[in-house]
């Protein structure tokens, strides 16, 4: 269930901290509207609440101070509004880099003042040695800046440095129409275009009252279940040829491109990009969609079984990802880590089983959970989340309701919505207002990569530094959808 | 098992390239001399550089190295350093935060040098341009020899596009 926004004074924003502090409620997302900080949270998995608090004087009181995984958030919030967090334990920017013409640019909008250097937490101690990675890697990959302490081969420490692709999507979405934030929305990190332009879609049709009809809502979640199985297959692969077994990469590579030319097949994308619209989906499944359909299932539930085993049974292979990139229960916990890294450690999230959206209350499906938290972890809940999409696809195309595509907008009315969809990678939140003409007022997208970025800090302490890339691919967060 | 996995990969699945792209070689007819074309010939390393994408071009230059596709195949790869590349492949609208990285990416790759730009983004800032945190296109930080369009392009547009240069340059 999702609450509609409460607006909050001091008292009940700091009760809302001290729920967050002691582990009665998940941090979902904080983010700013105007004067306005708003959070959302959840009691229990499914009860959901934003609660707004407006300003004095563009002060509102600290989450991160009790809470750390507001911290990033918060920083955001200063360099984007320039709003400003009272009792923050870090108030360097955060995104702004210091290469924009203007400061604050959702906020104040004003001129920037020449960029003072960023300083990174000083680490000391002998014998410790710094190396500075990106933002240009080595490999295809998002850019970003990675700064290890390191005490011979291990690293004491890892500082990440984000906002290299920030691209301005928030700013850019506001007046913007609905259909043309839809594509902006699909856009934010383009693995998952299609479970952005989903919970995009759910946000704006909660706030404008309206469903999507029968046949476009099983559409949704076809689509949705084709990306995590694409991404999955791919992320196996490419986690195995980290650490240099590329027979897996090269398996997996035809398993994902056959995945895509299906997806071509019945949607006339590869990606599925804007399909999904808000009111229903812009085009019907191809009419040899289904057969195109039936035939990718059997191909990779021929092949995978062999690749599981592989995987299982080469002990080079286990010995660079067992027990390796630990992530700590209690931080999965305490970050509300969605998606693989949660599932990974323990935390039993998934935004389709908590929160029920269409289709998946009647879908049948298992929510792997498992304990480690080590990279072996993380690519298993892939493996097992291979199957668990390939029986929803089946389920999903047997029963394809018939009917219309997508239900007429009406738009009038200041309006709210808040959405979240279950990425291949975690729960992705997308908050909504509209203005009176039926137009963006405000946007706000919020990747699970915020919530899994700090603990890739974590779980590489103590590892050796040739298994960051092993580590990071296991994360496998996204960068853009980071960095909007 | 290993070895019937390994006799699976060849062969069938590897297709025929598609032709050159006919505007990639009107595009490129101006830029790629003789010179360059004797001192490079039929082998291009490439660099990628994301300078902003959305990571949707990223996931399709990946696909490129796939049994489908097999890039390696024109001897065309991709390396770790532009300092070891021929070619800068860069995508996305060149993002603010981005721009010094792109054009220190540039100067360290040795002369002769090639920049592609892929997507729709990389082009002209696509749905992009006109945010405060964008420089709307490649070309408008780099020099840039060939465009690729498309959101992403999809494989076999990269392979053509890519193809029409090592055609100009061999």
């Amino acid at each position: 269930m999702i609450h509609a926004r409460i607006q909050v004074n001091e008292d009940d924003w700091r009760e809302a901290i001290d729920n967050l502090a002691s582990g009665n409620a998940t941090l979902l997302g904080l983010w700013a509207d105007g004067s306005d900080v708003m959070m959302a949270l959840s009691r229990g998995d499914s009860d959901v609440s934003v609660l707004g608090y407006t300003c004095r004087d563009g002060h509102f009181p600290s989450v991160g101070a009790k809470h750390p995984p507001a911290i990033r958030l918060e920083r955001a919030i200063g360099s984007l509004f320039g709003l400003q967090a009272d009792g923050a334990p870090d108030t360097r920017p955060w995104l702004d880099l210091g290469f924009w013409d203007v400061s604050h640019p959702l906020g104040t909008h004003a001129a920037a003042p020449p960029a003072a250097p960023y300083q990174f937490l000083p680490v000391e101690g002998e014998g410790l040695h710094e190396i500075a990675v990106g933002p240009v890697h080595a490999g295809i990959i998002e850019p970003g800046h990675f700064r290890f302490t390191a005490n011979g081969e291990h690293v004491v420490r890892l500082e990440q440095r984000l906002g290299y692709v920030h691209k301005g999507i928030e700013s850019l979405m506001q007046g913007a129409s609905l259909d043309h934030a839809a594509k902006l929305a699909g856009r934010t990190s383009g693995d998952s275009t299609v479970a952005y332009a989903y919970a995009f879609a759910l946000a704006a049709e909660t706030a404008l009252r309206i469903e999507a009809p029968p046949r476009a809502v099983s559409l949704r979640a076809l689509m949705a279940e084709l990306e995590r199985l694409a991404n999955h297959l791919g992320d196996i692969g490419a986690i195995c040829n980290d650490a240099a077994f590329a027979l897996m990469l090269a398996h997996m590579g035809v398993l994902r491109e056959r995945t895509l030319r299906a997806a071509d097949a019945c949607f006339g994308h590869r990606l599925m990009r804007d399909v999904i619209v808000p009111g229903g989906v812009a085009r019907d499944i191809a009419p040899d969609g289904i057969a195109a359909l039936r035939t990718l299932l059997a191909t990779i539930r021929d092949a995978f079984p062999r690749l599981k085993e592989l995987y299982e049974n080469t002990a080079s292979l286990q010995d660079r990802t067992v027990a390796t990139g630990v992530v700590k229960a209690e931080y999965a916990r305490q970050f509300g880590a969605g998606g693989y890294v949660g599932r990974a450690s323990g935390r039993a999230y998934d935004a389709r089983r908590a929160l029920r959206y269409a289709p998946y209350d009647v879908l049948s499906f298992d929510v792997p959970v498992l304990a480690a938290g080590d990279v072996n972890a993380r690519v298993w809940i892939r493996i097992l989340e291979v199957e668990q999409s390939l029986a929803l696809i089946e389920q999903i195309i047997a029963r394809l309701p018939d009917g219309p595509l997508a239900t007429p907008i009406d738009a009038k009315g200041q309006r709210e919505g808040l959405a979240m969809t279950e990425a291949f990678r975690g729960d992705v939140l997308v908050w909504l207002r509209l203005d009176d003409a039926g137009r963006v007022a405000r946007c706000h997208l919020r990747d699970a990569s915020w919530f899994q970025w700090p603990l890739l800090e974590t779980a590489i302490e103590g590892n050796i530094v040739a298994d960051f890339p092993l580590c990071n691919k296991s994360f496998n967060c996204s960068y853009s959808g980071h960095d909007l | 098992m290993r070895k019937t996995l390994l006799d699976s990969l060849h062969g069938p699945l590897t297709e025929a390239p598609p032709p050159p792209h006919e505007a990639a070689l009107q595009e490129l007819a101006e830029s790629v001399n003789r010179a360059a074309r004797a001192r490079l010939g039929r082998s291009l390393s490439i660099r990628q550089v994301d300078a902003g994408s959305c990571n949707g071009c990223e996931l399709e230059i990946h696909a490129l190295s796939n049994a489908f596709y097999d890039l390696e195949r024109f001897g065309l790869r991709f390396v770790a350093s532009p300092r070891h590349a021929d070619v800068l492949m860069v995508t996305g609208p060149v993002t603010k935060n981005m721009r010094e990285a792109l054009e220190r990416t540039y100067h360290a790759t040795p002369d002769p040098k090639w920049v592609v730009a892929v997507g729709a983004c990389a082009v002209d800032g696509g749905l992009f341009a006109g945010s405060y945190a964008v420089e709307g296109g490649v070309k408008n930080v780099v020099p840039v020899d060939l465009h690729i369009p498309g959101c992403p392009p999809n494989p076999r547009q990269l392979l053509a596009g890519l193809l029409a240069l090592l055609h100009k340059t061999s």
